[in-house]
């Protein structure tokens, strides 16, 4: 137990990676035992994570960061074996696990050509993106990072609908594009730090102790941000995902949105922020992501309006979600940090269901044209119920999640501007029409069509692929203490790196008067940042 | 008068060994019977075994031979074993391969081995004229190797124009060694850095003669714009040949040029550093750029190892011992993953070399997985991702260079590693997303062919994840040149 205990998180990554071994020896046409296998692998690996939930609070309070793991791996450039989670890696490694299985299970009955390999890619794309959560080395985080590209290019190229080809190359191609241009910020870091102490280490709680000159943060912000924003994806770097979207398959897209999209801004909470302070909180470069963000939550949302494909539509509500994740991020405060990392384990709750609800009207139909569809209500009413809660989660109901996450970074963003926040409404306002728009035109109205009339209702494992995110939305919609308080501690530290005296400044407005709301006393926060950066 | 001692026999053991075994080969294959011409292979890899552990009793007795004209040191150590590990796979690689091709000769392994002599001597040498005399050794094998499919007008197309070119870039190698020894009075580059030590002696003659050396090596090395016959003889040779030529002859000439322009001529410094930083960026984008038009496999591979030479001079332009301990990692590595590539090529293209089209892999992966997979590795690690070894060789060398502050060049290298991602993935494309029946996916793989693959893909896998031991052999070899 102890050793578990100690070894948690290299037990969780590597679970994956064993299950592989096993399966290359399943022969080609025992499809049945390749699905078993697969999908046992993956139910262990959640369960492997459960243990987390109940260790995670008891273990080191007073560490920043838990279960650490850390041995030599090329001592002679510094790259370590080095995991270790904080409360956002831990929430996002839960969203992992359970998405993981959820997308695999959902692959039953869809995939039957190739079986061994698509579950083998599965595999390896959870081990990579565990990885990426769980790396507290920078080396190790992009060994990673673009592991994982690997199979999710296959499982598009492979497995995917006709323009398969050119929706791989084109999403590999902008993902490496970025990735090599973070690689080049991380190894400007490891420089420099390696000029001022005259040691080589990919260690990032290392390099986040060093003050960096100004100029070199943000040089190194532009490429991270390219990096991350192109995963995001933030908007002039979104062209890759509609693409991806529509041409993977139902497991595929759930994992890329579910989890795949957090990556880039857990990339931006975890290295861009706490690594360059002074440049994350500069006016400019505030301003720049936070335009950039609510162009993305109205983009997104006006050109979900104007889908006609089901995926398509909810690929790109995924750009307009996610910029409230990233509008979040570049409030810089408390609130919008935390409502961001809760909206991204909302994302990946509600659009992970929705991608599986399009994926199981597909595999009936083998359409995603909204009409073709209509009136499914009557003839499909477990699957029109779940779809009907899984809409009204991502909308942002108030007893479902989307609400918290979205309300919370609105207040993050109020109490900076009340401007960003109403780009921001706006933004909420328009969702809720696309998505209504969209169930009104598939569920509601007679059923004319006949191909419609004979569609069966879902089974008893299709239900089971949706329900446990149905019951972690209603979880987080009423009762979301326990994931607050996990994503305080990190959350505080990474503002209090930022603004140090944010804290402080808060205290002080709150005791004078209670008079006009927060706003004024943290709209300092920005002005203070740039004080601080000249 | 030198005399012979019994030390200097030990310290070019190895080369013995190899001749002796080539020599042997050549006169044994008369009297071996047609059918029976395999021995001659798996005589040839017992050589190649044997020059292996020759080469630990060299290791033994470091040193200097034959009054400072070769030395057995850890650099030149490594090279050899670099050597022997790429003729063994070739070895392997080509019992079958000219079994199948109606090619079966002796004479074959003896130019394979004898070729290797050359290549130990160009690395061990450190004298001029060795090491022209290694480079003739090694490369009039390589010619004749070259045109070995005697039936096929490309492979004689290729035999020829890589003499022609070979011979005339050799003529230039001597011609720059006549200059310097003019200049200096010796060949001997510890002599010659002696007489060159201040930049002021550096001047328009010795500059012509370094020039007309790097030239001489350029060719070898296939770096733009040297490159114009890779191509040509890639595609013509004997695909195992192609193994052998695109890795052998290459690091050999890497081994001259590190002992050169970082050895004996390392005070030449601005200009000798503007040469390579010059022709590596010129060398990473057009091979890069030109092969993403290939369609022919062979020919996407014999560009993609010019890119490979433009990364690798990336190394050798950031110098110091952090940039050769790169550049002999990069070495190893790179004939890890193209020699694994060509020997599949070899066999996926049937009798005659016919099927060597992309488009003649459509659908290799629903047919033959496991083969599928393995060239799947070998161009994943030639486009540089992590857990392979052409991941930690390419970033091994990015970071000497920005060490030595090479920031434009790294960055250029890097935009090239971003393109080269695209060609090297349509063949992963063509294996993995197109439907089709291939003829490819009928070909046998016997057991030597499956022993030569598995060395090399476990041997990617290794340098990438654990590259420990091998990152500090890399680090032991570079100690012998100066700094």
């Amino acid at each position: 137990m102890q050793f578990a205990h100690d070894h948690i998180l290299s037990i969780i990554l590597f679970i994956p990676v064993v299950g592989m071994i096993p399966l290359f020896f399943i022969s080609g046409e025992n499809k049945q035992a390749t699905r078993w296998w697969g999908n046992v692998v993956m139910f262990v690996d959640f369960l492997a994570s459960l243990p987390l939930v109940f260790w995670f609070s008891r273990e080191a309070p007073d560490q920043q960061f838990k279960f650490i793991e850390r041995h030599n791996w090329i001592p002679s450039i510094g790259a370590q074996y080095f995991l270790g989670i904080d409360g956002i890696s831990f929430l996002l490694i839960m969203l992992t696990t359970v998405l993981g299985f959820l997308a695999v299970l959902s692959s039953w009955t869809s995939i039957q050509e190739r079986v061994k390999e698509y579950y083998a890619m599965f595999l390896l794309l959870q081990a990579g993106m565990l990885g990426v959560f769980m790396s507290l080395d920078f080396f190790l985080f992009y060994v990673f990072w673009e592991v994982m590209l690997v199979p999710m290019y296959f499982i598009i190229g492979v497995w995917g609908g006709p323009r398969k080809l050119y929706a791989a190359i084109k999403f590999f191609l902008f993902t490496l594009a970025g990735s090599v241009l973070m690689l080049l910020g991380i190894l400007t870091l490891y420089f420099r730090y390696h000029a001022d102490t005259g040691l080589y280490t990919f260690n990032v709680l290392e390099l986040m102790k060093h003050t960096w000159p100004l100029n070199l943060q943000y040089w190194v912000f532009w490429a991270f941000m390219v990096g991350f924003a192109i995963k995001v994806p933030m908007f002039p770097f979104h062209t890759w995902l509609p693409d991806a979207h529509v041409e993977a398959p139902t497991a595929g897209s759930v994992i890329l949105a579910g989890v795949l999209l957090k990556m880039g801004t857990y990339g931006f909470i975890r290295f861009s922020l706490p690594l360059l302070p002074q440049a994350s909180t500069n006016p400019r470069i505030v301003k720049v992501m936070v335009v950039l963000s609510i162009i993305a939550i109205i983009y997104g949302a006006l050109v979900s309006l104007m889908q006609r494909d089901m995926k398509k539509l909810i690929a790109y509500s995924s750009v307009s979600h996610l910029g409230f994740c990233t509008l979040g991020i570049f409030a810089l405060n408390p609130h919008g940090l935390q409502g961001s990392v809760i909206q991204q384990v909302n994302h990946g709750i509600s659009t992970g269901a929705l991608f599986l609800i399009v994926g199981l009207i597909y595999e009936r139909r083998h359409t995603r044209e909204i009409k073709e569809l209509g009136g499914l209500s009557n003839v499909m009413p477990v699957y029109a119920t779940l779809f009907m809660i899984v809409m009204l989660s991502s909308i942002g109901l108030p007893l479902l999640n989307g609400f918290i996450g979205e309300f919370t970074i609105l207040q993050g963003a109020y109490e900076v501007s009340w401007r960003w926040a109403a780009w921001a409404v706006a933004g909420i306002v328009l969702g809720a029409a696309y998505m209504l728009w969209l169930y009104q035109r598939t569920m509601f109205g007679p059923c004319e069509n006949p191909k419609n009339q004979v569609l069966k209702d879902l089974s008893f494992r299709e239900i089971m692929t949706l329900v446990p995110l149905v019951i972690w939305a209603f979880w987080i919609g009423l009762y979301p203490k326990p994931f607050f308080n996990v994503l305080d501690k990190p959350v505080n530290a990474i503002v209090e790196r930022l603004n140090p005296d944010f804290f402080k400044a808060a205290q002080s407005a709150r005791a004078p008067a209670m008079s006009p709301p927060a706003a004024p006393a943290s709209l300092e926060m920005p002005s203070h940042a740039a004080g601080a950066s000249h | 008068m030198i005399t012979l001692q019994t030390a200097d026999l030990v310290r070019i053991l190895p080369e013995i060994v190899l001749s002796i075994f080539g020599i042997l080969v050549m006169v044994l294959e008369p009297f071996v019977a047609a059918a029976q011409k395999k021995l001659l292979g798996w005589m040839a890899l017992l050589g190649v075994l044997a020059a292996a552990t020759a080469t630990v009793r060299t290791s033994f007795e470091p040193g200097l031979a034959f009054g400072g004209t070769i030395a057995a040191d850890e650099f030149s150590i490594y090279f050899i074993y670099l050597f022997l590990l790429t003729a063994g796979l070739v070895i392997l690689g080509s019992i079958d391969y000219l079994e199948r091709n109606h090619a079966q000769h002796g004479e074959f392994y003896a130019l394979v081995l004898l070729g290797t002599v050359g290549m130990c001597f160009m690395a061990a040498s450190t004298d001029l004229i060795m090491i022209f005399l290694g480079l003739e050794i090694s490369s009039i094998s390589t010619y004749i190797l070259a045109g070995f499919r005697r039936a096929d007008r490309l492979s004689n197309e290729a035999a020829l124009k890589y003499f022609l070119l070979g011979s005339f870039a050799t003529a230039f190698f001597l011609y720059g060694i006549a200059f310097v020894y003019g200049l200096t009075g010796t060949t001997n580059l510890l002599g010659l850095s002696a007489r060159l030590m201040e930049p002021s002696q550096w001047t328009t003659f010795a500059r012509v003669a370094l020039v007309l050396m790097f030239v001489g090596l350029a060719f070898k090395l296939s770096t733009v714009p040297f490159q114009v016959w890779t191509p040509d003889v890639y595609q013509g040779a004997p695909a195992p040949v192609t193994a052998f030529l695109s890795v052998g002859p290459k690091a050999a000439a890497f081994a001259v040029l590190l002992r050169l322009f970082l050895g004996g001529f390392a005070s030449a410094g601005t200009v000798s550093f503007w040469i390579l930083w010059i022709s590596a960026a010129l060398t990473m984008c057009l091979g890069n750029l030109a092969a993403l038009w290939q369609t022919n496999v062979k020919r996407l591979l014999a560009y993609s190892s010019i890119a490979h030479a433009g990364y690798i001079l990336v190394g050798v332009a950031a110098g110091g011992s952090r940039g050769i301990s790169a550049v002999l990692f990069y070495l190893v590595a790179y004939a890890l993953m193209n020699v694994g590539a060509f020997i599949m090529v070899a066999h996926l293209s049937g009798t005659g070399e016919r099927l060597v089209q992309i488009e003649d892999y459509t659908g290799l992966a629903f047919e033959r997985p496991g083969v599928a997979a393995c060239l799947a590795v070998f161009f994943l690690s030639l486009a540089g991702f992590p857990t392979t070894a052409g991941f930690l060789g390419k970033f091994y060398v990015f970071r000497a260079a920005i060490h030595s502050h090479l920031i434009g060049l790294t960055v250029l290298a890097l935009l090239n590693s971003v393109v080269s991602v695209y060609y090297y993935l349509r063949i992963v494309v063509a294996m993995y997303m197109r439907e089709g029946k291939t003829e490819a996916a009928t070909v046998e793989l016997p057991w030597p062919v499956r022993t030569a693959l598995a060395v090399s893909v476990l041997g990617i896998f290794y340098l990438g994840l654990a590259p420990k031991l091998p990152l500090g052999l890399s680090t032991l070899a570079a100690l012998p040149l100066p700094k």
